[in-house]
């Protein structure tokens, strides 16, 4: 759950943990955070916290609420942000899951309802996981140990193209599912070339055209598709992706070649230098300088 | 005319490069123009449980009760106003079978997912979704997401309290407000558009469109959109370069051609020969 911590010049007063709708901030005793100082307006700020989200609202304080520096009336807070109220800073900390364990099953979807159709409580067999606050009922399954009927499990091959002339996917048998071999790249495309990276960031690269009308041109590979040849006839993209660029066939009855092979319909990495002819024309592909 | 011929489509889904199994499905029944996907949720299995349930049983249904020769002989008006009848028909019916399953299988309690429902015929689009699958529609140079989501963000979204901005910075995108199968009755919504030839339609799991910004899917969909194969692989290659932190699944129909359904008899003749 998100909190807040208040301190004034670098001395922490206390921490606050954001479990309400609505937290109240200013010099008043019945504030929520109480601040004892007359630069504080009575009722000074609220935070509205909607399950894992935050937002500061200034309610017309005298002197203004400030977020990282800057003054403003409604701000949608972020970890680590810090919010200024006079002297005073509250600093806030929205510790969700780390982005490693639990994050995957912390991310999955789940259902919330209204309060008017959701029933009074979570049923038992559902506690309700995660900081929910009360009227929210985040329904999930209890995790049991019985496989899903062999007639629904359609056990998921790591991957299933279902074109139009493609058959129905048989339904596998309930086993289960077999391990997922390394992120494999959609496109089955082979490992990209080693020069493709420097330093973790990819290199930037071109095309250049050898022959034909265009010839001398040079092409800039900044987006992540970049389409060449000629449309209706022979059209064929280059993907910019972290790990390199690829040459793939878009359309046309033939494959266009790399190196003088052809290119088929498959995924191929790009080297620094190779040579592209497509629609008649030849190009070259090279990383710049 | 086939709206089996006049429609390009191709569809792929993909546990992702995180999660262990895959809790999307799709189905899609060309002949009758029909595209189904869901994304699953719910402890264990019972999410590809709920999902498998929701898109073969209406695939299944709607194969059953859409008699194209039947229905060739009504007026546009009525074949939408069937369409739409059927489709929720349908949906309720794989929404009770969800429930009562959850209900009588501890090991599916709480079950469900979402939905969306593309069926296509004489020109027309009908559209029926529940929850933050998402279809989106590329007409020219524009794309547009023709669902709205039923999730928590959106609700947010229109009411005003966050920007789009923010949005994308939300730590509450996974929570959807309507899901198939968690009650005994469902609220599906429904719309019917026109179609255009060129059109190119993209349903999607959140596993898309939560990785994959929609500039990029628009770039994708007007570079490669005369290959729906590759459009759908470069989309979740995409996704899964991204970070691929969900199952990830696109179904992409594109209009290839007209398929009004052709009314009198000098129609029916000339369409005979064709």
């Amino acid at each position: 759950m998100a909190k807040l911590i208040l301190s004034v010049d670098g001395q922490v007063l206390k921490e606050h943990t954001l479990s309400k709708e609505r937290t109240l901030i200013g010099r008043k005793p019945h504030n929520d955070i109480q601040i004892d100082n007359l630069a504080v307006s009575g009722e000074h700020a609220a935070i509205i916290t909607i399950l894992n989200d935050s937002f500061v609202e200034d309610l017309g304080s005298t002197n203004g609420t400030m977020v990282n520096g800057k003054p403003i009336k409604k701000h949608f807070l972020q970890n680590n942000d810090v919010i200024e109220i006079g002297k005073h800073k509250l600093k806030y900390f929205n510790d969700q899951p780390a982005p490693a364990a639990g994050a995957a099953d912390f991310e999955k979807t789940m259902i919330i309802r209204s309060p008017s159709k959701a029933p009074p409580a979570p049923a038992p067999a559902a506690p309700a996981p995660a900081p929910a606050p009360a009227p929210a009922a985040a329904a999930t399954a209890a995790p049991a140990a019985a496989p899903a009927a062999a007639s629904m499990s359609d056990t998921h091959p790591n991957m299933k193209t279902a074109t139009q002339e493609a058959p129905k996917p048989a339904p596998a048998p309930a086993a289960p599912p077999p391990p997922r071999p390394a992120p494999a790249p959609a496109a089955a495309a082979p490992a990209a070339p080693a020069d493709a990276t420097a330093g973790g960031a990819l290199r930037d690269a071109a095309v250049q055209v050898l022959s034909g009308a265009a010839a001398g041109r040079t092409l800039d590979l900044t987006k992540n598709l970049t389409t060449i040849g000629k449309p209706g006839l022979q059209v064929a993209v280059i993907t910019k992706r972290p790990n390199g660029y690829f040459i793939t066939h878009v359309e046309g009855a033939t494959y266009p070649t790399l190196n003088g092979a052809s290119l088929g319909a498959q995924a191929h990495p790009l080297n620094d230098h190779d040579l592209i002819e497509i629609a008649g024309v030849k190009m070259e592909f090279f990383y710049k300088p | 005319m086939n709206v089996a011929h006049s429609l390009q489509s191709a569809s792929l889904t993909d546990p992702g490069r995180v999660r262990d199994h895959n809790e999307d499905c799709i189905e899609a029944r060309p002949e009758i123009g029909l595209y189904v996907l869901a994304d699953g949720m719910g402890g264990y299995n019972a999410g590809e449980v709920a999902s498998g349930m929701a898109t073969s049983l209406i695939a299944d249904g709607l194969v059953e009760s859409w008699q194209p020769d039947q229905v060739d002989r009504l007026d546009r008006d009525a074949s939408k106003a069937l369409s739409e009848k059927l489709i929720r028909e349908q949906v309720a019916r794989a929404n009770s079978a969800i429930f009562t399953t959850s209900q009588n299988n501890p090991e599916c309690a709480g079950m469900g997912t979402t939905l969306v429902v593309c069926h296509f015929y004489d020109n027309f689009l009908t559209v029926a979704h529940i929850g933050d699958s998402r279809l989106y529609r590329l007409r020219g140079e524009t794309m547009e997401q023709v669902t709205r989501d039923h999730s928590l963000l959106q609700e947010q979204l229109d009411s005003g309290l966050i920007t789009p901005e923010e949005a994308k910075l939300s730590q509450n995108k996974n929570l959807v407000t309507r899901a198939l199968g968690i009650d005994p009755g469902v609220e599906t919504e429904l719309h019917i558009y026109d179609t255009q030839p060129d059109d190119v339609y993209l349903l999607c799991s959140d596993g898309l469109s939560d990785m994959v910004e929609d500039d990029e899917i628009r770039l994708t969909l007007i570079t490669l959109k005369t290959n729906p194969s590759l459009t759908v692989q470069q989309l979740v290659q995409a996704a899964n370069d991204n970070g691929g932190r969900d199952n990830i699944s696109a179904m992409l129909i594109r209009v290839a051609e007209p398929y009004g359904v052709p009314r009198g008899w000098l129609a029916r003749l000339k369409a005979l020969f064709r």
